[in-house]
């Protein structure tokens, strides 16, 4: 049992990674192709937002996000991925301040420490699944 | 008008969670990651009617958030659609009926109070 809990922790662990990262980027690329694109009247102009560059990049980082973020929750709870990772608010802020000169005012500091106090929590005191589930066979 | 958007992108967002997490229990334990056993996965996945149902509302929430970002600021929009937590968790625990104890209400409450601060 101890060595089936630490199997689904590490593999919980890479997949959550690779979760928000994907997140983190594609809201990035997406929100940049979005500021360059102020007016959306109608479905049409929605439809051609989608083929600008970085917007295209953020919808196919947002894909990866969406695809790994169902496999884990074929094994992991929602109650333990929702907090886990919303690392990537952290992330975001950080990278903000590193790649963009963001300054980070104590208010959002404060919330970073929040943020990491709970996924703490969560992630070192619960395990990833607290519900039986079926192992789908190889 | 981005409050009406604001609480279908929230409701929707929740719902497509919630149906998606279903879906995924529903199926199992992905264990083999070679691409094509996830190929055979996904073909799997995305015939599961609760599944489709997530990915539905999850489409309505993304389009939500597109136009969101055209009337408001990131700084608004975040923030307030930290509220899918609270949601998402009392769903969890009363329609997926995972074990939320209190350490991982507390986690969670911290990680929510966190998420607004930091999107302010």
């Amino acid at each position: 049992m101890t060595e089936e809990s630490a199997r689904l922790r590490v593999k919980t662990w890479v997949c959550a990674t690779i979760v928000v990262l994907t997140n983190v980027f594609g809201d990035y690329f997406l929100k940049r192709g979005m500021s360059a694109a102020r007016s959306i009247a109608g479905p049409l102009d929605y439809i051609a937002t989608l083929f600008q560059p970085w917007v295209a990049c953020g919808v196919v980082l947002l894909l990866a996000w969406q695809l790994s973020r169902m496999a884990l929750l074929s094994w992991a709870d929602l109650s333990y991925v929702l907090p886990v990772t919303s690392i990537g608010y952290v992330l975001v802020a950080l990278l903000g301040r590193v790649l963009l000169n963001e300054r980070i005012t104590s208010v959002r500091w404060a919330g970073i420490v929040l943020i990491m106090a709970g996924v703490a929590l969560v992630s070192g005191g619960t395990p990833p699944q607290t519900t039986y589930r079926e192992v789908v066979a190889p | 008008m981005k409050w009406v958007v604001l609480a279908v992108m929230t409701a929707a967002t929740t719902t497509g969670e919630v149906l998606q997490a279903m879906g995924m229990r529903r199926h199992g334990e992905i264990r083999d990651f070679r691409p094509s056993a996830l190929g055979r996965a996904l073909a799997v996945v995305v015939r599961n009617r609760f599944v489709i149902g997530g990915f539905t509302a999850m489409g309505v929430s993304f389009f939500a958030f597109l136009k969101l970002l055209t009337l408001t600021d990131l700084s608004f929009a975040v923030p307030v659609s930290a509220v899918t937590y609270v949601a998402e968790t009392i769903l969890a625990r009363y329609v997926l009926n995972e074990h939320v104890n209190g350490l991982r209400w507390a986690g969670a409450l911290l990680v929510i109070c966190g998420v607004v601060l930091v999107s302010l």
